[in-house]
């Protein structure tokens, strides 16, 4: 049987690169040996794309992409179809845990200093998964047709239709129609459940890729490739397989865990997942008492609120908006820091960061609030945190009094 | 001759590599010109007509209009004489920016004034705003004469669907074209001289 199966790989294996593609990627890809808690969130982001597209193509076998039909089947789906409850809370969950870890994944970015030379392109690549899964998340939501569906897509898409001289125009070419209608319906499935995620599955193979060419990044932010054995393995580097598979195992099996609490237990996580208003059908006449993005997009809708109209335009809350999301492109070159890793920054850097999260973390809370003065007024202090954070970076990662770096890698 | 370069080769290059761009500009154009709104949904945007014989005085009635919201309300004597007094509050008073058809540009906002015709979306993302007719409510302060609130991010208009200052939306509400046909019967969309 062995000497069979021997046969089959050798066969594969002079006709397709399987064995050495297996030790270039994972048995002979040496990753630094001081990975912390931090470094699971990117195979947990695998593991939640692979939750997301499974489940994803099994709801599609019972949705309807209409807007006469759409919010009755999802009922249907919720109530006649065997587990049909079970796929869509897994989606919906796997939605907003989606960016629990990507969130978190990026934090781990900011804190190592994981952006720094040389990996800034694998920085960039991760930037724009994350500008498509955004546009994944808000075309998925609008396919409920329930009234935040509907009155969040009009919100955004209106956006759109703030820029000036081509806006108009613009938006009327998102949406198919003069209204979000049964067009816009219809293309947002097309665009949810082949266009981005085929974009997502390409950009998140070129960002493992260019991560296997630079090499991981670690919590001393320090090159391991700097120190080689004879063999010309980094001393401080351990193969992926098996030892970082079994550690991120230990971390799926965690992840799952939760994850399986939040479908079972609070499958609309009491408003934040699922917002009560979905659970009513789009009417197109009626704007429901408080509309808010879900979760995941309230830093920015706050930010979006924040600036005041100028010159007779909502234009520079939405380029204030969109300067928020885009702004972290451009942290690799930001960042005159002479360490990478948090571990021997100075207290300036520090004090930054930390307030840095404050006002996202506050900004998030703020968007899902009805706008008042007051929070207006802490909106505004919090987005100025929020862009001093990168726009004064060039200067106080260079003042800032950093610790010497270890040559070797550190661990407890 | 490694380092020599043939320029008629590389011209050909340049001019099919051109040719090709230009032909994918081509092919693509369908591709978007095909999100552009279909027949159908311009055809849908067709006049709709409202009876506003019923509507009591104080009160609005709904209208759907090329899929989207149309106030029709009946304003009081009352509702009327509050409008002057709080020019100072709004963004545009005197409607200057082309919001509204030429016969509404006027104080009123409409043809007949007790009659206002408005398309209920907020110029600031497209909600469409609460009407809050009474006269200073508890949550829209002492001196709110009547108008709409706008739930989503909090724009105030009065009761001629003017913006008032400090709030996201930047213009007042659109009137859209419409017309009497008859008395009490209004036509939304049309306001062509001839006869519906």
């Amino acid at each position: 049987m062995m000497k069979l199966l021997n046969g089959l790989l050798g066969w594969v294996d002079a006709r397709f690169p399987l064995v050495s593609s297996f030790k270039a990627h994972a048995s002979e890809y040496y990753a630094p040996k001081n990975f912390n808690f931090w470094y699971f969130f990117g195979s947990l982001a695998l593991v939640v794309l692979v939750i997301q597209i499974t489940s994803g193509i099994f709801l599609t076998m019972n949705y309807k992409p209409d807007a006469l039909f759409a919010f009755a089947s999802v009922e249907y789906i919720m109530r006649d179809v065997h587990w049909g409850w079970l796929l869509r809370y897994v989606h919906s969950t796997g939605a907003s845990m989606f960016f629990v870890v990507i969130y978190l994944h990026m934090f781990r970015g900011l804190i190592y200093g994981s952006y720094r030379k040389p990996r800034e392109l694998l920085w960039i690549i991760g930037m724009i998964i994350y500008l498509a899964l955004m546009g994944e998340a808000f075309m998925g939501y609008l396919l409920p047709w329930g009234q935040m569906s509907f009155w969040g897509a009009q919100v955004i898409v209106n956006l759109f239709s703030s820029v000036p001289i081509i806006g108009h125009d613009l938006a009327i070419l998102i949406r198919g129609d003069f209204v979000v209608s049964d067009t816009t319906l219809n293309r947002f499935f097309a665009l949810h459940v082949i266009a981005i995620p085929l974009i997502l599955v390409l950009i998140v193979a070129a960002h493992l890729i260019a991560l296997h060419e630079v090499g991981s990044n670690n919590p001393d932010g320090i090159e391991i490739k700097k120190h080689k054995d004879a063999n010309g393995i980094p001393l401080d580097g351990i193969p992926f397989h098996p030892y970082y598979t079994v550690k991120d195992g230990l971390g799926v099996i965690a992840f799952l865990i939760i994850f399986c609490a939040i479908i079972f237990y609070a499958p609309d996580m009491g408003g934040y997942f699922l917002e009560d208003n979905n659970f009513i059908p789009a009417n197109p006449m009626k704007t429901p008492e408080h509309i808010s993005p879900v979760w995941y997009f309230t830093p920015y809708y706050a930010i979006l609120r924040a600036v005041p109209p100028l010159f007779g335009s909502q234009f520079p809350g939405v380029v204030a908006m969109g300067i928020a999301t885009m702004i972290f492109f451009f942290l690799p070159w930001l960042d005159r820091g002479k360490v990478k890793s948090i571990r021997y920054r100075g207290p300036i850097y520090k004090t930054f960061l930390t307030l840095f999260a404050i006002s996202f973390v506050g900004l998030g809370w703020l968007g899902l609030m009805p706008s008042t003065p007051t929070y207006t007024v802490i909106s505004r202090i919090l987005s100025v945190v929020y862009f001093a954070f990168f726009l004064l970076m060039p200067w106080y990662t260079r003042i800032d009094k950093c610790k010497p770096e270890p040559d070797r890698v550190t661990s407890k | 001759m490694a380092d020599e370069v043939n320029l008629s080769k590389r011209r050909l290059l340049t001019a099919t590599t051109a040719g090709g761009v230009i032909a994918a500009a081509g092919v693509g154009a369908p591709f978007v010109l095909s999100l552009m709104p279909s027949e159908r949904s311009k055809a849908a945007g067709a006049p709709v007509e409202v009876d506003v014989s019923n509507v009591k005085p104080g009160t609005m009635t709904n209208a759907e209009w090329q899929g989207k919201p149309v106030w029709v309300v009946h304003r009081t004597k009352e509702m009327l004489d509050l409008l002057s007094k709080h020019d100072d509050k709004l963004v545009d008073p005197n409607s200057s920016v082309g919001q509204q058809p030429e016969y509404c540009n006027n104080p009123n906002r409409s043809i007949k004034p007790e009659y206002l015709v408005v398309l209920g979306v907020c110029t600031h993302l497209g909600c469409s705003p609460t009407f809050r007719p009474e006269v200073g409510p508890d949550d829209l302060g002492k001196d709110w004469p009547g108008g709409w609130f706008c739930p989503c991010h909090g724009s105030r208009f009065d009761l001629a669907a003017r913006v008032y200052k400090g709030v996201p939306a930047p213009t007042n509400l659109i009137i859209p074209p419409h017309k009497y046909v008859g008395e009490g019967r209004i036509l939304i969309g049309d306001d062509s001289k001839e006869p519906a």
